[in-house]
């Protein structure tokens, strides 16, 4: 066999495997969407959207977790965000060349991979268990503590990718630092920030384990954020392993909501870094 | 200039580099360098890559500040005032030494507001005031024909020719009183660079300028004075005219004739 038929054989085993590992990858998730897609729409009324969680055995909706998964994922991005950004910044702008940042990057990228369930029990430790209760605001900080590494990385990540070049040209005009960052640097990087906080959003609304030792849950109507407040993973996780089948009906339509959910964040976030390249 | 003035009067100095050594960490790309920049005048640096003409430019306006471990040692005087003193104001600095680099770097905003950013950063001006300049800056660049109905446009959508011309405009626009280009037309065609070229030329009218560039015939057209440079070391400083027809050096002629080896 020549070396050219042997390249040609070769190349076209490979492009299979390829094929052929790709399909199996997406089949699964396919089925996974399809049986969420199938079991969850049936429970899909009005009154999910306008019922609290019911006792077993009677009718109700999620408006209680829905709400509750919104406020808390709103604070958490609330106090994650912030805190992410300006550690990211200093890494990529400030101390780029530093120990410091080296170091800070190696704690992040384990703090990105650690499993959330360390977190929850963390927050438990140090909130839930000096204030003597659950609460909605130890559940805020607990997503925070997921949010803060994922931003993190994003930032450094977005403000590395633009140009030095320009960085130079607008220190050269004389701007300072904060002007070279602020107005220029965050500028050219500001889809891909934006991008970064969407899919903060998504890791974390899907997050059961750092609520369920935080937040609790609650099966009534609840704003006070020192109180145990209820939360879509939680309830899907309380609902789905319970016997009862309007339960299990609800968990599946509130598995349904988070992943169309999640789902439109990660689109919008795609379609932000897709302008951003055609902008360039 | 012809051979006639053999000893003209040296025009007033704007910059004097004196005993200049540069160092990357431990590398010393730079040894003793001393030339002046004659006020209103063109120099060009020429030289191989690596010899240290770009690294010579990013020293006049303490670009190279920005990085760790790249130092300079000996005095650049900018109206007598050390530039190399540790206490300079780098901000103060730079509004005075403007710089074009080898790729256009127009920022992510709108034509308008490219022009802008450099003049907000010294004056708070009404926005009738703020148009006026930024027409001026983009005239001064002969750039407005080209971009007047479409201000709000991104900087980014121009031409490669233009964006240059733009951060030209931008650089202009705050008023500086030294330029530096660094291979200005290195990514441009040769329409553009002789548009670039014709731009230089106005701006000597108002500014000192020192340009660096691989193009020898550039260094002739645009220049008053050429800088050759190798290795770090200046090998030959003159009046254009002087370095390109009679230089003193052979390792000048040998570069310039394109017999260097």
């Amino acid at each position: 066999m020549s070396l050219y038929a042997y390249r040609r054989s070769a190349n076209s085993i490979a492009t299979t495997l390829c094929w052929a590992a790709a399909i199996f990858g997406l089949a699964w998730l396919f089925l996974i969407l399809l049986a969420l897609v199938y079991e969850g729409v049936r429970g899909l009324s009005p009154a999910v959207f306008a019922e609290m969680t019911p006792p077993p055995g009677s009718a109700g909706g999620l408006l209680n977790a829905i709400a509750g998964s919104l406020v808390m994922t709103v604070i958490g991005v609330a106090i994650g965000t912030p805190l992410g950004m300006l550690a990211g910044t200093y890494m990529a702008e400030y101390g780029r060349y530093s120990k410091l940042t080296t170091v800070v990057r190696f704690i992040n990228d384990i703090l990105l991979s650690a499993p959330s369930i360390v977190v929850g029990l963390f927050v438990y430790t140090i909130l839930v268990h000096p204030m003597g209760h659950f609460s909605a605001i130890s559940g805020a900080v607990a997503l925070a503590l997921l949010v803060v590494p994922v931003v993190v990385r994003t930032t450094e990540d977005m403000l590395l990718l633009v140009p030095g070049s320009i960085r130079e040209a607008a220190s050269a005009l004389g701007a300072p630092r904060s002007h070279v960052v602020g107005k220029v640097a965050y500028r050219a990087a500001k889809a891909g920030l934006i991008t970064g906080v969407l899919l903060a959003v998504a890791r974390v609304s899907g997050e059961t384990a750092p609520l369920l030792f935080t937040a609790l849950n609650n099966q009534f109507w609840s704003t006070d954020l020192a109180a145990p407040m209820a939360s879509l993973p939680v309830v899907i996780f309380q609902f789905a392993l319970s016997p009862y089948k309007d339960w299990q009906q609800l968990a599946w339509t509130g598995a349904l909501l988070i992943t169309i959910a999640v789902l439109a964040l990660s689109i919008a976030a795609r379609t932000l870094s897709a302008g951003r390249r055609k902008s360039k | 200039m012809n051979a006639a003035v053999q000893t003209p009067k040296a025009p007033p100095t704007k910059v004097s580099v004196r005993s200049l050594d540069f160092y990357y960490g431990a590398d010393r790309s730079l040894k003793n360098i001393s030339l002046p920049l004659h006020a209103n005048k063109v120099t060009a640096f020429i030289g191989p890559s690596g010899c240290g003409k770009s690294t010579l430019l990013r020293v006049l306006n303490r670009m190279y500040d920005l990085y760790p471990g790249q130092r300079a040692e000996g005095e650049v005087l900018l109206d007598g005032e050390n530039i190399l003193d540790p206490a300079i104001d780098l901000n103060a600095l730079r509004a005075r030494v403007g710089m074009i680099f080898q790729k256009p770097t127009p920022f992510p905003m709108s034509i308008y507001e490219n022009i802008a950013f450099g003049i907000r950063l010294y004056e708070k001006l009404p926005r009738a005031d703020l148009d006026q300049r930024v027409e001026a800056a983009l005239r001064g660049a002969a750039l407005w024909d080209e971009v007047k109905d479409k201000l709000q446009a991104s900087g980014l959508g121009l031409s490669g020719g233009q964006q240059q011309r733009l951060c030209i405009a931008r650089s202009v626009a705050v008023q500086p009183e030294v330029i530096l280009f660094d291979e200005p037309c290195s990514a441009l065609d040769p329409i553009s660079t002789a548009k670039v070229e014709e731009l230089i030329d106005e701006l000597t009218n108002r500014y000192t300028i020192a340009i660096v560039t691989h193009n020898m015939q550039q260094a002739v057209r645009v220049s008053d004075y050429t800088a050759f440079m190798y290795l770090g070391e200046l090998v030959e400083f003159g009046e254009t005219d002087d370095v390109f027809n009679k230089p003193k050096e052979k390792r000048t002629l040998d570069y310039i004739t394109g017999r260097f080896g």
